[in-house]
């Protein structure tokens, strides 16, 4: 009986990924002749001046072969007399780094090319971040393009000692480094002449022979409810897959989250009813009485997982909307999908060094650590200690988008939703109005006596404002940072620009400056009354700051 | 622990837990059934899935009226088996103005394939389709996800998929987008053959081989399944011991010459294929690379 290895091909754009699973199948004679026909026939107008160019095979969308790059990822299936495997070839550019992500999220095994003329590069290192976040625990890195440095050990060693740094940054378990050509098929399906200074095995050798059996099985017996099936009144299963553990008739099992009991009574894999089902099956399971279980619940026995209603997770962020503090998105973990929130971002990971950063937002692309909650309580553990209940991603709720998938480090937390600091906005609408900041210029006339009025008037008419004055320097920041202080605080400000020579100066700089809300003051009276009924228009939620409103 | 799965075992777990969150998750779904080996896959698995429930969606049959006599028979056949309800579609208008694989080409595809299934699952409002497509058949498949999104116009566009991470599926839509489901995604033609041997599922006898009436036409061995098909000058009807490894409309679907009668005989001769199957479906090859993508932008399955 064969297994089944699932294997990614990552590394930097140009590194020669498809070309290499590409050499793979076509040595392997895993191709069919027409499939074989048709590359051959590709490959002349192709930019191998009418050599066989492999990564025509893998790049199935019309604009990937136009531009000559992966853009999203590709499986291909192939059996050699030792397994089957599924490989998964992902794109080199970082902007499409999530699809590169999806290919690693299903894998038991990477393999991580790095250019033998460029060494380890950023993206190599993002790509080998990402594996390693995503759990994989197998690696082969395959330095490619040996011919171009005609297949010299020092340039391989050189990268070589760089791949090992990286690996034990990384804390990679267990790797193998491999000198190849994927063009010229050297070490990949056979050992090369042309490296005779190399004394391991070939790439498909490596890929046949890792030995993938989970070396820590999780503790116990758990199966996430998909759903429950009740053709009549007489029968209540639930279906599910068996992720980790066996489960015999008679057994006890705990409900999550409500932590009810009850005895298994029947057991259905698939359609066939047995005695036991183990680790991997698609099973229905009916219990000796009716206790609380529905989708999202959990069935365990010994598992010791966890019911929480916050994590630490790290994730990866998919989404041209950067996630900031208080986002709002859909948690899909295990068969649950409820409302959760990001509670706090902790870090996120320079991606070259592995530093953490303090940081406000996660872009696209990028790999942070924050605390999420969630509007219930869930049953929850650590990727490490139960993969298929550490995994989640984030569906954005407006677009739907998945904007990030990410692991569980630590289940719990301190913080709660209602216990998060409240917004600029929920604090705007506590004060009844918007906290806009408006400017006004003593070249027109308008001074700081007359704005002092302003003030005075507003705020005996209910609104919250402050009068503040220009700094003389022009490139004062810590003024910026004290308007939008005073705006996130709810307050309406008041700017008067001087009259002096740095005037000219002095707006430059702010248009340089995002300051929200800034209005400049366009208004028809120079009066007290004609200004007070202009801030109040403009900080009511009514206003269009976008229309009449200049930005600065 | 009672030992690893097989990759079979694997392959069929994956699928059936594909079926439940379709069924869990998404309001509407459906299952296309084309008769074929994978259809009739899909159809086993959805019965294992829900056992003992049916499966709790109907299928839907995209009829061009030009499948073969011996199709049409197994569909129905089927439908009784289960006692499952099959839908059938078939584009009237297409057939009001004699929309035909002889005179119509590639719009014949286009108008009673392509344009029939929008229409059916448009009309019965399907949040989800389940089809049978594999991504070891065609190189653009292979870039596809299992959850494909379909717009409202139920195109597909290859450049802005949703992630798809380990088997979180997200099934949000918007009104009036869909899903296409693709439980067999990661199986393989000789899976779905050796699939079919253990667990002993019945499929269209036009898979094994028997003398039947064909002309050789383009290459392939066109078969002649009723009084509509028209022959080209020079063409006569021989008596030939073929089968099929794809199952379309008769016109447009080449069997090959083989003694393969039994299902060991066949998994045998795939074993061994040198050609991939979809070589012999006419349309793939139509516009040379790219055709199967713009196909699926349109809509196509």
């Amino acid at each position: 009986m064969r297994d089944l290895l699932r294997f990614i091909a990552c590394g930097s754009v140009d590194d020669g990924k498809s070309t290499l699973i590409g050499h793979i199948l076509y040595d392997s004679k895993l191709l069919y002749a027409d499939q074989e026909r048709a590359l051959e026939l590709e490959s002349r107008v192709g930019s191998r001046g009418g050599k066989i160019d492999y990564s025509l095979l893998l790049d199935g969308l019309t604009e990937e072969r136009e531009q000559g790059i992966t853009i999203d990822v590709a499986y291909r299936y192939f059996t050699t007399d030792a397994r089957s495997f599924i490989v998964a070839d992902t794109p080199g550019h970082e902007e499409y780094t999530r699809n590169m992500a999806v290919g690693a999220s299903n894998a038991d095994l990477a393999v991580i090319l790095t250019d033998a003329a460029k060494g380890v590069v950023a993206q190599t290192k993002r790509h080998a971040r990402i594996c390693s976040v995503m759990g994989i625990r197998h690696f082969i890195f395959a330095v490619n393009k040996m011919d171009l440095v005609h297949y010299e050990e020092g340039p391989f060693r050189m990268i070589e000692a760089d791949i090992r740094e990286l690996a034990k940054e990384l804390g990679l378990q267990e790797m193998t480094i491999i000198p190849v050509s994927a063009t010229e098929g050297d070490n990949v399906t056979r050992l090369s002449a042309n490296m005779s200074w190399y004394k391991g095995v070939t790439l498909l050798s490596c890929l046949e022979n890792v030995e993938i059996t989970e070396q820590e099985k999780e503790t116990g017996f758990y199966m996430p409810v998909q759903r429950v099936s009740r053709p009549d009144h007489r029968f209540r299963g639930f279906q599910g897959q068996i992720e980790s553990g066996e489960i015999r008739i008679g057994d006890e099992i705990t409900a999550l989250p409500g932590r009810e009991k009850a005895h298994i009574r029947k057991i259905l894999v698939g359609d066939q009813e047995r005695t036991a089902a183990y680790t991997g099956q698609a099973v229905t399971l009916q219990l000796d009485r009716e206790i609380d279980v529905s989708r999202g619940s959990v069935l365990e026995r010994d598992s010791s997982l966890h019911v929480s209603a916050s994590v630490t997770a790290t994730l990866v962020w998919m989404d041209d909307r950067a996630m900031e503090r208080g986002g709002s998105y859909f948690v899909k973990l295990g068969t649950s999908l409820l409302p959760g929130v990001i509670t706090r971002i902790l870090y996120k990971i320079d991606v070259n060094t592995g530093r953490k950063l303090e940081t406000d937002t996660i872009c696209k692309n990028e790999i942070g650590v924050c605390m999420l909650s969630f509007t219930d309580q869930i049953a929850v553990d650590r990727f490490r200690d139960h993969r298929s209940l550490g995994e989640l991603i984030l569906i954005d709720r407006v677009t739907f988008m998945t904007s990030a998938c990410g692991v569980v480090e630590q289940y719990g937390g301190e913080e709660r939703p209602d216990e998060i600091r409240i917004s600029e906005k929920t604090r705007s609408a506590a004060m009844g109005q918007r906290a806009v900041t408006i400017l006004f210029d003593e070249t027109e006339g308008i001074t700081r006596f007359l704005l002092w009025e302003v003030e005075r008037q507003l705020i005996l008419e209910g609104r919250y404002a402050y009068f503040i004055d220009a700094p003389e320097q022009a490139k004062d920041r810590s003024f910026i940072r004290t308007v939008r202080h005073l705006n996130r605080a709810g307050i309406i400000v008041l700017v008067l620009r001087g009259n002096r020579a740095e005037k000219k100066q002095a707006s430059e700089t702010w248009d340089n400056v995002e300051v929200p809300h800034a209005i400049r003051y366009d208004g028809e009276g120079k009066d007290r009354d004609g200004i007070v009924s202009f801030v109040k228009k403009a900080s009511s939620f009514e206003y269009d700051l976008s229309e009449g409103a200049l930005y600065i | 622990m009672s030992g690893n799965l097989s990759h079979l075992d694997v392959l069929e777990a994956e699928a059936i837990y594909i079926m439940r969150e379709v069924a869990a998750e998404c309001e509407k779904p459906v299952m296309l059934y084309s008769i074929g080996k994978d259809s009739s896959v899909m159809l086993h698995l959805a019965l294992k899935a829900f056992y003992p429930e049916k499966p709790p969606f109907p299928f839907l049959h995209i009829d061009t009226t030009w499948k073969f006599r011996d199709m049409i028979r197994f569909r129905d056949e089927t439908a009784k088996r289960y006692g499952i309800e099959i839908l059938v579609h078939t584009n009237e208008e297409g057939v009001r103005q004699g929309i035909n694989p002889f005179d119509h080409g590639s719009s014949y595809t286009d108008i009673m394939k392509t344009q029939a299934l929008k229409e059916a699952l448009t009309k019965g409002g399907y949040t989800a389709a389940f089809g049978g497509g594999r991504r070891d058949e065609e190189k653009s498949r292979a870039k596809e996800r299992i959850f494909s999104f379909r717009n409202s116009a139920q195109g597909w566009n290859p450049k802005n998929q949703r992630p798809e991470m380990w088997k979180l599926y997200n099934t949000k839509l918007h009104s009036g987008e869909s899903i296409r489901v693709f439980p067999l995604s990661n199986w393989t033609e000789k899976d779905i053959w050796q699939y079919i041997k253990k667990e002993n599922i019945p499929i269209v006898p036009l898979y094994f081989a028997a003398e039947r009436p064909c002309v050789e036409r383009d290459g392939q061995l066109i078969m002649v399944d009723d009084d509509r098909m028209r022959l080209r000058p020079g063409e006569h009807v021989m008596m030939k011991k073929l089968r099929f490894r794809t199952l379309g409309c008769y016109p447009l679907t080449g069997g090959f010459e083989s003694g393969a009668e039994t299902i060991e005989e066949v998994i045998s001769e795939t074993l061994s294929a040198v050609e991939s199957e979809r070589t012999t479906r006419v349309i793939d090859s139509d516009s040379g690379a790219g055709s199967m993508e713009r196909r699926k932008k349109e809509g196509y399955f």
